[in-house]
């Protein structure tokens, strides 16, 4: 909402400036977006008198002119005006001003003579559209002044954020009574100064559904959508520009001027903020009105030439044949006022706003007329805008303002709502007395009845967000200012909700990924993957990647890529993120929608060098599928403190899943599959999933799922205990064992073969080297394990180890028919 | 004492301590050679620095300059020793100017870095960390919300459907109503979360971005609580000196509501200004209401944030994109 500080003043007259009325409304009322302030391209210009003129000896159109401009020195001006009389003051640029339009004024030659400044037209200004001449300034001011100073220009744009609750501010009276509300001025009583006496006594018929006088009928059959309807005739209109007042205000908020009956409507739109409509009375069929429902395959041609069709269901108006406007967004182009309009009939009518809504969506059309509608206007004021709206249009355009046909109900008003002030102190955490309460209602346009405690406050009709007792506390509180409340800190309960596990559990793993190396990112979640049973979303931003992903490693992948396409080939990412499946099914209540499977995730990726480079290791190795089972491992360790991690091989792309002794499979590495170019090394990626989202519904509707015994434990679990062993006290013995290993027997076997065999007394089993080539038969490896042994009590014999070794390699061979690589 | 004189002293005792220093073995450390050069300043140093006063007046300004030379020179030849000791005279291939072998240094994510801080500023407030589904019904996070039906509020929030009555949540508010449902109060809880607009992606929107949600809910909670518990939250993150006010502005589900600005340098070069840090409120009745609480009895506060617009201007971030193309050479600069 754009508010003229000039304009304002014509409905609150204050002499605060543009800045103070900003911060009121921005500190008690609605959110300041800026202040423009207009003229400014003007402040350079001064006034300037002409004290010679001459022909310009070269030129039969220019004159050369002395002009005194206040600096003392009387400057050459060559000038190509008709209109220069000496004596008289015009709008004067000095050299090195910059003209509104970009140009900047230098001293220069014109045919021969010298010109030191320019002497304005208002187009120069940007004060008008075309002019005779340059712009004489009927003024006793000094040569030197500036303009602005003299001409009535100098104004500025409050742009206001008005949300949704407070349609009531989308006008200038609107603003203006908040402002009287917060700086206690008050308000001009209507009229407003620009229009001067619109005191009218016109011919009134009225009907609850149908009006009809001289043979103009007003008829709806659709009291639902359109409660009331008014309908005001002027005839003898003469229709052209404006007058410059109008021209004026209506610039002052960025409006341009079309014709003085339509600027007379956007006035009041702006004004008052209703919205008002002129139809041509000669072009409606029948002098006729209906606003009715829609019927299948209606359309209009609105004003902007555009014909939109009319979804069944919403509201339309018609004349005595045909659709002829969008109820409460925009009139048609058949029935528009143009330069041959003598009698107008101005609309000025209440439309519901869903009804609007529903209009506005189906035509796709958005007005400030529907932006009004939709968010509700003064049901109280229609009568009281048709009559200044017609008043106006015959003051700018000539004619005789009546007869009025109003049909629809009288606006009645809502029961009052009370206002305790023991409740108002209770949200507020201070008391405010009854008289300041009751003043700040009282300034809002409330009438206030006291009884005892309680407030009965009848709210008034333009204010359609005070329905509840909480409403009222917010005006009071905002009217006193928020600022001036206390901010000390109370005691308060600790609460009885537990940090969620998922919360905790992520922390940990992203701290372990950092200490790794791996640096967190997050990348949008929208993915082209996808099936008839992946959610979607039904309007997505992208055609090509409407899926809610499945997995955050197809994420990461496509982020790999986008680094590669940048020449980074050290990636080492993770996320922890929500992946979703598909439907959980029902819910708990069978009516309930339908929502996605929902889990938390953590995911990584990692390719290019394990290591900075180093000059101790100028190309270090790239990652490998080892580095990704390591990660895979301080994953689970800080996800899953305590539960032992089985790596259980899979089918490639996959490399293993991760399997969690009570929880099940719970993750995967994989090689991942990506669109690389040839310097790339390869990619490994990791995947956890932390837990599910519960999204099924803790309660119906109204209701909560609090447990009897209301308390709950607020600490979470401590990760499983761990228990120190005490230090040995006796010396180890270990020994190697290099074994010929062939390539279908897994090393884990060979392991677990070992650990049965080697006893209680096998303190460590390392698998220290992998070994292929020169010696080794094909199909074969060679695998070294250093096996560490311990007694608790005493030393081991050379002739104990020597036997445990023999009894290892028998068992080998016999299970296994493994042996020692030979030596 | 003549001045010709002062100044072979003062070379004399120069050479002295040069002399001193070479003649040491080179594995002698810095803090012994320091003690035997000072036990051969601690005489004649001092001594010439009194000197100075017995020479005639036409003379003292040469001589305190010998004087400065020769401080500076004594200075100079210790640091040379030390130059010699630092680069390892002891093992001549031992260059210890060389780098350090180097581990990748992982990095959060700026926007992560900022939640964890208002996170744990929070938990010292009393608060708690809740989590909800990021995929939504429309009851949670419009009905039970108040937001009315067929009505422009819900235009302040593009939506991206799911389905008929599932959406992705425009707002981690659904938390508020879902924690209420679930856990009598007291309650204290904070709720970060992923929540989605229809927004283009472009330097200032994202269609999904993270929100940081509040809520307090007890009874005899009021507007003094909100006041006292988000101006301290702004001591703490932003500096004790910082000023904080709290203006009107509009959310379905509170009332009053309002926004808290601070003043803040936006590292612009236009100095202070205030700046809309969160929206907050007294929790609606309505929203009470529809997790089953009784309005009467129980009061609350709320407030939402958005953690990323806080990371831009804290770390100078200029174009949104940045915080979700995921380029590493962006991520790496938020290395610890």
């Amino acid at each position: 909402m754009i508010v003229s500080h000039e304009w304002l003043k014509q409905f609150v007259p204050h002499t605060l400036s543009a800045d103070a009325v900003g911060e009121l409304l921005s500190r008690h009322c609605v959110t300041l977006d800026g202040i423009e302030r207009l003229g400014v391209a003007l402040e350079p210009f001064v006034v300037a008198q002409v004290v010679e003129a001459g022909r310009h000896p070269n030129s039969e159109r220019l004159w050369v002119t002395k002009v005194d401009d206040g600096s003392g020195t009387l400057l050459d001006v060559v000038c190509g005006a008709p209109n220069v009389v000496v004596g008289n003051k015009y709008p004067f640029a000095r050299t090195g001003t910059t003209m509104p339009g970009g140009v900047k004024i230098e001293k220069r030659k014109i045919r021969g003579e010298t010109s030191n400044g320019m002497l304005c037209s208002p187009v120069e200004l940007g004060l008008g559209q075309e002019s005779d001449g340059i712009m004489t300034l009927h003024t006793e001011a000094v040569p030197g002044t500036p303009i602005l100073d003299v001409l009535p220009i100098a104004d500025s744009q409050l742009i206001l954020d008005v949300l949704p609750n407070r349609p009531d501010l989308l006008s200038h009276r609107g603003v203006a009574r908040e402002v009287a509300a917060i700086a206690g001025v008050p308000r001009t009583p209507m009229p407003v100064s620009d229009l001067g006496d619109v005191t009218l006594d016109v011919p009134t018929v009225s009907g609850t559904t149908t009006a009809s006088i001289d043979g103009i009928t007003v008829r709806v059959d659709d009291s639902t959508s359109c409660p009331v309807y008014m309908a005001i005739v002027i005839r003898g209109v003469t229709v052209g520009p404006s007058p410059a007042w109008l021209v004026k205000r209506l610039d002052s908020i960025g409006q341009r001027t079309i014709s003085n009956v339509v600027d007379a409507t956007n006035y009041v739109l702006h004004g008052f903020g209703q919205p008002v409509h002129a139809f041509d009375l000669a072009k409606l069929h029948a002098s006729s009105i209906v606003v009715r429902p829609t019927v299948a395959g209606e359309s209009v041609v609105t004003l902007d030439g555009v014909t939109r069709n009319l979804a069944v269901g919403t509201t339309v108006i018609c004349d005595g044949a045909q659709p002829i406007a969008l109820a409460g967004v925009m009139g048609g182009k058949d029935t528009e006022v143009t330069d041959t309009t003598t009698d107008v009939v101005l609309e000025v009518a209440l439309f519901e706003p869903r009804f609007v809504r529903r209009v506005r969506q189906s035509a796709g059309l958005s007005t400030d007329a529907s932006y009004r509608f939709e968010r509700g206007v003064d049901p109280a004021a229609i009568k009281e805008i048709a009559l200044v709206g017609a008043a106006l249009i015959a003051q700018v355009a000539g004619g005789t303002v009546g007869p009025m046909l109003a049909v629809g109900t009288p606006f009645v008003a809502a029961p009052p709502v009370a206002l305790r002030l023991t409740r108002l102190a209770r949200v507020l955490g201070v008391a405010v007395s009854e008289p300041v309460a009751v003043k700040r209602l009282e300034s809002l346009g409330c009438a206030v009845t006291v009884d005892g405690d309680v407030l009965s406050v009848h709210t008034p009709s333009w204010r359609n967000d005070l329905l509840l007792e909480v409403d009222l506390i917010e005006e009071v509180a905002r009217l006193g200012g928020f600022d001036t409340l206390p901010d000390d800190v109370r005691p308060f309960r600790p609460g009885n909700v537990p940090d969620h596990p998922l919360y905790l559990s992520g922390r940990r793993v992203r701290d372990a990924l950092v200490g790794l190396g791996l640096s967190e990112t997050r990348p949008m979640p929208f993915t082209s993957l996808g099936d008839a049973n992946t959610p979607r979303v039904r309007n997505p931003l992208a055609e090509d990647e409407p899926f809610l992903r499945a997995s955050l490693l197809d994420t990461l992948a496509r982020r790999a890529e986008y680094n590669l396409s940048r020449m980074q080939g050290n990636i080492r990412l993770f996320e922890v993120g929500n992946a979703f499946g598909s439907s959980i099914g029902s819910n708990s209540d069978t009516s309930s929608p339908r929502l996605p499977r929902e889990e938390v995730r953590v995911g990584a990726l990692i390719m290019g060098a394990r290591r900075p480079p180093h000059f101790t290791e100028p190309q270090p190795p790239a990652f490998d599928v080892w580095d990704a089972k390591a990660i895979a491992e301080q994953m689970v360790r800080a996800a899953f403190p305590g539960e032992t991690l089985t790596f259980v091989p899979a089918e490639h792309p996959t490399v293993w899943t991760l399997s969690i002794s009570n929880r099940g499979s719970v993750g995967r590495v994989e090689r991942l599959q990506l669109d690389r170019p040839v310097w790339a090394t390869d990619a490994f990626g990791v995947e956890l999933a932390l837990g599910v989202i519960t999204s099924v519904d803790v309660a119906p509707p109204g209701q909560h799922a609090h447990a009897e015994d209301a308390k709950t434990n607020v600490s979470s679990p401590m990760p499983a205990a761990i228990r120190a062993k005490s230090l040995p006290t006796t010396p180890s013995a270990d020994f190697d064992l290099a074994l010929l290993v062939p390539n279908h027997i897994h090393a884990a076997t060979v392991e677990a073969t070992l650990r049965v065999a080697a006893g209680e007394l096998l303190e460590q089993l390392v698998l220290f080297d992998e070994f292929r080539g020169a010696g080794i038969p094909d199909g074969n490896r060679s695998l070294a394990w250093r096996l560490t042994f311990r007694h608790p009590e005493r030393t081991l014999r050379d002739k104990e180890i020597e036997g445990r070794r023999a009894k290892l390699l028998a068992t080998l061979d016999k299970e296994l028919g493994i042996r020692t690589r030979a030596t | 004492m003549q001045l010709s004189e002062y100044l072979a002293q003062a070379e004399s005792l120069a050479q002295a301590a040069r002399a001193l220093l070479e003649g040491l073995d080179p594995s002698t450390r810095v803090d012994v050679a320091k003690g035997a050069l000072n036990t051969l300043k601690d005489d004649q140093l001092s001594a010439l620095q009194g000197a100075l006063r017995s020479l005639p007046a036409d003379d003292r300004r040469a001589a305190g300059g010998a004087f400065n030379t020769l401080k500076n020179d004594i200075q100079n030849a210790l640091d040379a020793f030390t130059a010699r000791q630092a680069v390892g005279v002891g093992d001549p291939l031992f260059d210890p100017t060389m780098p350090a072998r180097r581990t990748w240094q992982g990095s959060l994510h700026p926007v992560t870095i900022v939640i964890d801080e208002i996170c744990d500023i929070f938990r010292e407030l009393g608060f708690t960390i809740a989590l909800g589904p990021e995929a939504e019904t429309e009851f949670y996070n419009f009905g039970a919300l108040n937001f009315p039906p067929d009505h422009p509020a819900m235009e302040l929030h593009d939506t991206l459907y799911l389905g008929n009555d599932t959406v992705l949540r425009t707002h981690t508010s659904p938390v508020q109503v879902r924690t209420l449902q679930n856990i009598a109060p007291p309650v204290r809880v904070l709720a970060p979360g992923q929540v989605y607009r229809r927004d283009f992606f472009d330097a200032t929107h994202a269609p999904a971005f993270m929100q940081l949600e509040g809520l307090a809910v007890d009874e005899g909670i009021s507007f003094v609580d909100l006041k006292a518990t988000l101006s301290e939250f702004a001591r703490r993150f932003y500096g004790k000196s910082r000023r904080v006010r709290f203006g009107p502005s509009y959310f379905p589900f509170v009332e009053p509501g309002a926004q808290m600005d601070v003043e803040v340098d936006l590292n612009d070069g236009k100095g202070l200004r205030w700046v809309e840090i969160l929206g907050c409120g007294m929790v609606h009745p309505h929203v009470l209401q529809a997790a089953g609480l009784d309005s009467e009895r129980y009061t609350g506060w709320a407030f939402g944030m958005g953690p990323a617009r806080i990371a831009m201007s804290r770390f100078d971030i200029h174009d949104i994109r940045l915080l979700y193309d995921s380029d590493v050479r962006f991520l790496e600069q938020f290395a610890r």
